[in-house]
Formats: structure tokens, C-alpha cells, sequence
């Protein structure tokens, strides 16, 4: 299939961008979209022109590390399914491709489609881990009992690979989902619950500082998420803040 | 405790809080005002009680104006705060493809609902207070019978103004169709009440302003001079 691509164009952070045209031929709707950018890269490369810079590694759908905003939504039009798992047959021959970097202020403009997810990182240091003590008494997990069900839903809330594509669709480019689902994974089991309290109130509180926006419920996040983290992790989250606040 | 309202999330809370109150007030007025389809006695006293109560008029109705300001207000500046976490817009962005309309677009319905009751401030609530405490006539008489349910008559004449209610509380219905879950949500209601909240809510949001509507039309259309 022959394609239009209009894609965001910015030289480094503190450059103007803009949107740029190119056109691809011959593409097969077996390719994976990346795979269709990679094709595009080597026809700029061969004609001279700088390649289109963006972010993948895996290219397996688990590392979280794709993004891009395509025709306005994260990670394309599919579902459940990050960048690199979109594949080519989800368009049409003739089609015009919008591709943008995910958006937020608190997700910066490297290069072109590259944005610096690192406050993300900073939320996690903040609390998104337990302490345990490693010197060699390590109690085995399986010694404590754990509901099979608040189990499900911990291991559901930590499928979440931290892409992004929560705050990128986010209208207010609110990151609670993502945070949601940090705090809810060891909210859930007796060895996160030792330090529920500052955990919640830390990250919440990083989170506010990288400048991400007020949740307001519309629920998008949870539709464009590649792994289906549910909304209920936010509410998860408010009760968690709510009872560490009256604590 | 400061700090957690000074959080995001506690800013959501103090949000879903007001909400709350306010959609206790919205079942209040109805029940009062649907009284007026079948009552003129029972609407005048209810009216001629809600009016002159000492609590209702210096506990209720001070707490209830700071709700609508905070809501607003808190609105506002979750709107302003939220533009600027935007930073740059999309060229292209498919919000219908996720989210509903209702819920992307909370500030317009709440705007319009905020110059209805600049509306309806200067229609009923000034009046009200002006004859009650600026002329201090509390008898709530007029040639000698109760003036109540006579200036709601008098109000509802004018197809214009009746045409403002109804298109406010049509917008009032989609910003409860988001707003009353929404609350609950907010304030960590768990996953298992979802679908019932779900159901109340959709509920809620089609009672209430089509309740108002009735009223409005009915006296527009039964009282015709």
C-alpha cells in the first residue's frame, strides 16, 4: 500500500517543530508500524535527509519503551497493544497518517518523536518499591498467604509497563493511572502494606511535582492503555491517600 | 490533613465533596418545586418553611452558596492547571475514540450551568431576598394570600426564559451523566459498586433536570393568559 505520513519534526528540545510530509510506497500490510518507519528511515537515509528519530527496544509489546500518537490516539488505533504491535493492516492504501510524540508538559520533546518519559522513574523512586531486608534471611514469599484473588489483581496492576500512553491521551495529561497502578500492585499484598502509607503520599506527591495534570475520570486512559490497567487502580489510589491523610 | 488538600487527588476529593452536596440540594429543590404540578397550597407553605426556617436560611443556604463557589471555583482551577499539563496540543486527537462526550467537556456544561444561575439568581433569589430582608416582609403574603406559587406562574410566561431552563438543564443532565460517577469515583468507590453507581447515575442524571423541565413547560403551558 502507497501512504501518506504527516510526522512531527523537531531538531532537539529546545527547537520549533513541525509536522512534515513523506510518502511510502509498496508497504505490506504484514509490517508492523515500526517496521513501516523503518522503511521510511532508509529512504531519507538513502536520500540524504536526517532519519525520524523514535523510542522502541523490544519490539515485543512488554518493554513499554514505543510510544507515538497516531491519527490521535496512543500507540494507533488497535487496542490493548503498544506501537510495535500495531500492524499495517489496521489502514488503508491512499491512507494519511498522523504521527505525533506523545504529549504533556511533563513529557518533553527530545527529537522528533523521542520525549523524555524519566519523571516516570522519578515517581517509582519515590515509593514504587518494598524494602526488604536481603542479608541472606530472606523469608520465602510463598510462607505468607495471600487471597487468590487480591493476588489476580496485584499482578493485573503490575502489568503495567510505564509507556506513557495514560498521560499522552489524558486530556489533562494526568499520570494516575500509571501511578494508580504502582501504588495498587503492592497496596494489594500483605508485603507492600508495611509502607502503604508513605508510599502513596511520596508518589502522589512526586507525581504533582513533574507537573502532570488532575485526573478528572473521563476514562480514555484506560481504553488506549496497552495492558487494560483499569480504572479502578485510581480509585484504588484515592482511598490509599485518603486513609494515609486521616492517619 | 492540609497537605492532602493541597495533593491532586485531594483537590478531586474536595471536588467530588461539593458535587455531592450539590446533588443532595438538586433531589431537595425538585421535591419542593414538583409539589407546584399538583399543590399550589402545598407548594406555597413548603416555599413560605424553606424561606423563612432559620436553619434552612442561615445554616443550609450559607453552606450551599459556598458549595456552588468552590465547585466553581475549584473547577476553574483544576481547568487552568490542567491546560498548562497539556504543554503543546495534538495536530490530531481522536478523543470520541475513548472517552464521552459528557466528560471531556465538564468546564462548557459547567459554564452554561453557572450562567443559569446568574439567571436564576436575578429571577428568583434576589427578589426573594430583597422583600425578605431589605423590605423585612417575612409574611411571604401578598393580597392576602401566599405570592409563592403566583411569581413561579408569573416567571414561567415568558417562552424565552422558559427556553433557558430547558437548555440548561439538558446541559445539567450530561454534566450529571459524567459529574455523579465521576464523584464516587473520585472518592474511591470500589470496583465491585461500579455498575450499581453506573445505574443510579444514569438514573440521576435523566430525573432530575427532566423533572425541572416539566415544571417549566407545565406552567408555561397550563397558565397561558
Amino acid at each position: 500500500m502507497n501512504l501518506t505520513l504527516k510526522i512531527w519534526r523537531q531538531k532537539d528540545s529546545n527547537a520549533k517543530g513541525q509536522m512534515v510530509d513523506y510518502k511510502v510506497t509498496d508497504i505490506s500490510e504484514h509490517m508492523s508500524f515500526l517496521e513501516m518507519m523503518d522503511v521510511l528511515n532508509e529512504q531519507l537515509i538513502e536520500s540524504g535527509e536526517e532519519p525520524v528519530a523514535f523510542d522502541h527496544d523490544c519490539r515485543e509489546g512488554i518493554c513499554g519503551m514505543c510510544s507515538m500518537y497516531i491519527n490521535g490516539e496512543a500507540h494507533g488505533p488497535d487496542r490493548g497493544i503498544t506501537t510495535c504491535q500495531l500492524h499495517m493492516r489496521m489502514f488503508k492504501d491512499g491512507d494519511t497518517i498522523t504521527i505525533e510524540p506523545f504529549r504533556a508538559a511533563a513529557f518533553p520533546v527530545i527529537k522528533d518523536l523521542v520525549v523524555d518519559r524519566t519523571a516516570f522513574e522519578r515517581i517509582q523512586q519515590a515509593g514504587g518499591y518494598i524494602s526488604v531486608n536481603t542479608s541472606g534471611n530472606t523469608q520465602d514469599a510463598n510462607a505468607i498467604p495471600i487471597s487468590k484473588h487480591a493476588a489476580d489483581e496485584a499482578m493485573d496492576a503490575a502489568t503495567c509497563i510505564g509507556c506513557g500512553a495514560c498521560v499522552a491521551t489524558c486530556k489533562n495529561s494526568s499520570a494516575m493511572l500509571f501511578v494508580g497502578a504502582k501504588v495498587s500492585q503492592y497496596a494489594l499484598l500483605p508485603q507492600g502494606q508495611v509502607e502503604a502509607a508513605d508510599r502513596v503520599q511520596n508518589m502522589v506527591s512526586q507525581m504533582d511535582l513533574e507537573g502532570f495534570g488532575n485526573c478528572t475520570n473521563t476514562g480514555a486512559c484506560e481504553v488506549e492503555c496497552p495492558k487494560g490497567i483499569s480504572l479502578d487502580n485510581i480509585a484504588r489510589m484515592n482511598r490509599e491517600l485518603m486513609k494515609a491523610a486521616l492517619k | 490533613m492540609g497537605g492532602f488538600f493541597k495533593s491532586s487527588i485531594g483537590r478531586k476529593v474536595a471536588m467530588a465533596l461539593s458535587a455531592f452536596f450539590l446533588m443532595f440540594f438538586l433531589i431537595i429543590h425538585l421535591a419542593v418545586n414538583i409539589t407546584s404540578l399538583f399543590s399550589a397550597d402545598l407548594f406555597n407553605e413548603l416555599s413560605h418553611f424553606m424561606g423563612t426556617n432559620p436553619l434552612v436560611q442561615f445554616a443550609l443556604q450559607p453552606v450551599l452558596i459556598f458549595g456552588v463557589v468552590f465547585h466553581f471555583i475549584m473547577g476553574f482551577i483544576l481547568e487552568l492547571k490542567n491546560k498548562k499539563a497539556n504543554g503543546v496540543s495534538y495536530a490530531k486527537n481522536n478523543g470520541a475514540a475513548n472517552s464521552s462526550w459528557m466528560s471531556r467537556n465538564m468546564i462548557y456544561s459547567g459554564l452554561v450551568i453557572l450562567a443559569f444561575i446568574v439567571l436564576h439568581f436575578i429571577d428568583f433569589w434576589f427578589p426573594e431576598l430583597n422583600t425578605k430582608y431589605v423590605l423585612g416582609d417575612m409574611s411571604g403574603m401578598h393580597d392576602g394570600e401566599y405570592r409563592y406559587f403566583h411569581e413561579m406562574v408569573e416567571k414561567f410566561h415568558n417562552p424565552l426564559r422558559v427556553g433557558a431552563y430547558v437548555i440548561s438543564f439538558a446541559l445539567l443532565g450530561l454534566h450529571l451523566a459524567h459529574g455523579f460517577t465521576s464523584a464516587f469515583q473520585s472518592m474511591g468507590s470500589s470496583a465491585g459498586r461500579k455498575k450499581t453507581l453506573q445505574n443510579i447515575g444514569k438514573a440521576y442524571s435523566i430525573i432530575i433536570p427532566l423533572g425541572f423541565i416539566i415544571i417549566a413547560l407545565f406552567h408555561h403551558f397550563i397558565h397561558q393568559h
